[in-house]
């Protein structure tokens, strides 16, 4: 009975049924549209895990948004919202371009390069908001969503300049040089037949752990924790609020960045002009959201965001709109933030229960 | 004030039978008996966490009881919602005031139930029914005044006539005193008077033994969510209670030894400070603290205690003046700084400064020392040394639920909190202690813990600074009084010495003729 109270207590069974819920409204949405939920879904599932290949495939478009979600989740945490990690995702992923393209050094130390140009401006990206906060009291999220778009044209500014531009090539940078690739050996990409199999994903996996680490375990999460949750008491106990604030934004805006740097230095390998937001930043939220603001459920939450990314890309196979994956996982993101209700419902039920 | 009972002995208004409610596999209330009569004033009694707030959480409709019955006005009801609770004649004053700031005194009051002319708020019927039913029961409010701009006890008032306003006969009153000064509290008395004159019957939950003998009829005591009695006020005296309520003799008497004071450990000059409208509060203040001796900052709230101890805290900057610490410049320095420098403190308010409520409480012990040895090593927290540390103060000091060092330190009850806060203070045994009404809200059994504490902290030749606006644990633990008025210091009196009267007197902005 105990194991069966502590069931209900946990979060992951409300993020489960969550998940259920968006799934069935979004059949509810595909019947209306005369498409069949079920053919529809088994697509879906079997463009995800039929094959190796489409595993693979799954890893790679989930490693980006695992890290904004870590970024997201990471800021949660800590008390500011970081709606900005769009913003710091691209300028991040124009910092690797600039590096993966200008710079020819060998690959041991090309790749890190790339990777600490992005995570540096991403930090830096983040700071300035972090600043303008502190000093001025801007509320972050105005200043991010701005800085988004900043951002946004800067970057389209940067790949249509003659020294990044690839001529003849339409709206894209020249291709980042090979030694600036995190993309596996010619041999793991025939044998996996996934043509962008990449190192992200262990990069993303192993920088959750980390942030797993800071945030539980070392004192500068407990230092950035006790800020995000009571400024005043934090404040009492001799701890530099607004030092903690900036911190928790570098970081939280490096992670974004490294996103960026991910994303072109393994799947993309170029930067092509934006003609609207990419979103990686936005699904970071949805992917925090999901994953309960946890570095390690976002891996997870990731990795389900990305398979709903690629095989949502299959479904026009069938004649099935892609975009019914956004309807899943929006009405995902809101049956998660009304779990509480579902809690008490369910705590409710089986408390009537055990007194009969 | 003689009290004159307004009970009707023959009329029982409501009636709670073998409320049992639990929370998991936590008993709250363990068949708990209440009887409460027409225009009487019952008082529940009960250590903090005794259970006292879940049973009128019960009768209030907001917790569903897990077994028992409720009746009112002999019918047996089931009460699902506050809305019924009030539909029932049942009307809550809860502890912490739930007013909307911006919004004047009438608009609060009739919040939810306005009258209406047309489609429009008819707002001078609402202020005349306001008007009336406060002349009716002598409170005085300005119906116009917006709630950012009262006093404390004036919200209160508030509070109670927004329920008088929805009709109720039965008045729950949760911990009514625990923010009023003296005036204000033998105002409420005279308040809850006129309610009963009228028929009205007022549940009143408190420890405080004080006010119970002077205003109430009955009294049921409650002990760790048990019923323990229900005695007529009138035949036991405060110690019997107090011994009810805790299950052992109460000691009111604070044993302090004679000891001569050491050499001046805090010493402030000429303080000059504004308060955060820019009004200057602070107007030359100078007072001294001695090793080994309590000082007692008597002063009715807002002549500037709050903004000095902010200061010496270090979470407010002066304007001119001189603050040392043990001969040590403290002068608008940082928190880390000045407590470092051997201050510390217990402050006033304890959600906002004392605790991280979402943290856990074992987390919360380690606030100023986290990145010292042995909770940390090289920037990495050890867990097991926190968790031991936690367990360690959590049986020295009492701290209950026992075991819940992984807990949130808000799912503590008020004066668990407060002593989490005690707990990590004293055990930061600094040279200087700023207790800053150390006592608010607790119960008479965690009120004589604290006091020992304090003087035990004096005992070893600390200095400290207690700040309260209960002049009885002014008087009963200071060894000398200075009284605050208007941003200086206008009077000292030696603590044995003290007198209620000349004090009040010196508080009020009176001279002190030598």
């Amino acid at each position: 009975m105990n194991k069966k109270r502590g069931i209900l207590h946990s979060n992951v069974l409300y993020t489960i049924i969550a998940i259920l819920i968006g799934f069935i409204i979004g059949a509810i949405f595909l019947a209306v549209a005369n498409i069949s939920p079920v053919e529809a879904y088994s697509k879906l599932l079997s463009s995800v895990v039929s094959k190796p290949k489409y595993w693979f495939w799954t890893l790679t478009y989930a490693s980006p948004i695992i890290l904004t979600g870590l970024s997201v989740a990471f800021s949660f945490r800590t008390g500011v919202f970081n709606i900005g990690a769009e913003g710091q995702f691209v300028v991040g992923s124009l910092a690797a371009t600039i590096i993966g393209i200008l710079v020819d050094v060998p690959a041991v130390i090309h790749i890190p390069l790339c990777i600490l140009a992005a995570a540096l401006a991403g930090c830096c990206w983040s700071l300035i908001c972090g600043i303008m906060k502190v000093k001025k009291g801007i509320h972050e999220v105005l200043s991010f969503i701005m800085f988004n778009w900043i951002a946004y044209y800067l970057s389209n500014f940067a790949v249509n300049t003659q020294t990044l531009h690839k001529v003849g090539s339409g709206e894209a940078t020249k291709d980042l040089l090979p030694s600036a690739r995190l993309l596996f050996p010619k041999s793991v990409l025939t044998l996996t037949g996934c043509s962008a199999a990449n190192a992200g994903i262990i990069i993303a996996i192993v920088l959750a752990v980390v942030v797993w680490v800071i945030i539980e375990k070392t004192t500068l999460g407990y230092k950035l924790k006790a800020v995000g949750f009571n400024k005043h008491a934090a404040q009492y106990g001799g701890i530099d609020s607004n030092k903690s604030i900036l911190t928790a934004l570098g970081i939280s805006g490096a992670l974004a960045g490294l996103g960026g740097a991910v994303q072109t230095m393994g799947m993309g390998g170029r930067l092509a002009q934006f003609a609207s937001q990419e979103g990686y930043g936005f699904e970071g939220i949805t992917v925090a959201l999901i994953g309960g603001s946890n570095p390690i459920g976002v891996i997870f939450s990731g990795i389900f965001y990305g398979a709903m990314k690629y095989g949502g890309s299959k479904l026009t196979l069938i004649n099935a709109p892609s975009e019914i994956i956004n309807i899943i996982m929006g009405c995902v993101v809101i049956f998660i933030a009304i779990a509480h209700v579902f809690k008490e419902l369910f705590l409710n039920i089986s408390k009537k229960k055990e007194a009969k | 004030m003689e009290r004159v009972s307004h009970m009707d002995p023959n009329t029982v208004v409501i009636e709670m039978k073998e409320i049992v409610k639990k929370f998991g596999d936590f008993t709250a209330n363990d068949h708990i008996n209440l009887k409460v009569h027409k225009g009487e004033v019952h008082a529940i009694l009960g250590e903090n966490g005794a259970g006292k707030s879940t049973l009128m959480n019960v009768l209030y409709g907001l917790y569903k009881p897990t077994s028992g019955s409720i009746f009112v006005n002999g019918k047996e009801t089931e009460i699902a919602s506050p809305r019924h609770a009030i539909d029932l004649g049942i009307g809550m004053v809860h502890q912490h005031f739930m007013l909307i700031q911006p919004f004047t005194v009438t608009e609060n009051i009739i919040l939810g139930v306005e009258p209406q002319k047309g489609i429009v708020v008819d707002k001078k019927l609402a202020t005349q029914k306001v008007i009336e039913i406060s002349e009716r029961y002598g409170m005085k409010v300005d119906p116009n005044a917006k709630i950012e701009d009262i006093s404390v006890g004036m919200q209160q008032r508030v509070e109670i006539l927004k329920v008088l306003y929805r009709g109720a006969d039965t008045l729950i009153l949760d911990e009514p005193t625990a923010s009023l000064t003296p005036q204000e509290i033998d105002e409420l008395m005279e308040i809850i008077q006129n309610l009963t004159a009228d028929g009205k019957s007022v549940i009143l939950i408190t420890h405080k033994l004080k006010e119970i003998k002077a205003c109430s009829d009955n009294c049921t005591i409650i002990r760790q969510g048990k019923y323990i009695n229900t005695v007529k006020v009138g035949d036991v005296s405060e110690n019997d209670l107090a011994a009810m309520m805790v299950g052992r003799e109460v000691n009111f008497h604070v044993e302090k030894k004679e000891q001569e004071p050491g050499a001046v450990a805090l010493d402030i000059k000429d303080l000059h400070a504004k308060d955060y409208r820019g009004v200057e509060i602070l107007k030359g203040l100078s007072l001294n603290v001695r090793e080994g001796e309590i000082v007692g900052l008597a002063g009715v709230d807002g002549n500037g205690q709050t903004e000095l101890v902010e200061i010496l805290t270090g979470l407010k900057t002066a304007e001119s003046g001189q603050i040392t610490m043990a001969g040590k410049d403290a002068f608008n320095k940082t928190p880390k700084e000045v407590f470092d420098m051997g201050i510390s403190s217990i402050p006033a308010d304890r959600q906002k400064h004392g605790l991280v409520l979402e943290f856990s409480n074992e987390d919360n012990m380690i606030l100023q020392h986290f990145e010292e040895a042995p909770f940390s090593n090289k920037g990495i927290l050890d867990r097991k040394a926190i968790h031991a540390h936690a367990t360690e103060l959590m049986e020295k000091f009492d701290i209950r639920p026992r075991g819940s060092e992984v807990k949130p330190a808000g799912t503590l009850s008020g004066g668990n909190q407060q002593k989490v806060i005690i707990a990590r203070e004293v055990t930061n045994d600094k040279e200087l202690l700023i207790a800053v009404n150390p006592t608010r809200g607790l119960d008479v059994g965690a009120i004589e813990f604290v006091h020992k504490y304090i003087v035990e902290q004096r005992n070893k030749g600390r200095a400290i600074l207690l700040v309260s606006f209960e002049l009885d644990e002014i008087m009963s633990l200071s060894d000398r009084i200075e009284v605050i008025f208007d941003g200086q210091i206008t009077g000292s009196v030696e603590g044995k010495n003290a007198d209620e009267k000349e004090l009040g007197f010196l508080m009020a902005g009176g001279k002190k003729h030598e």
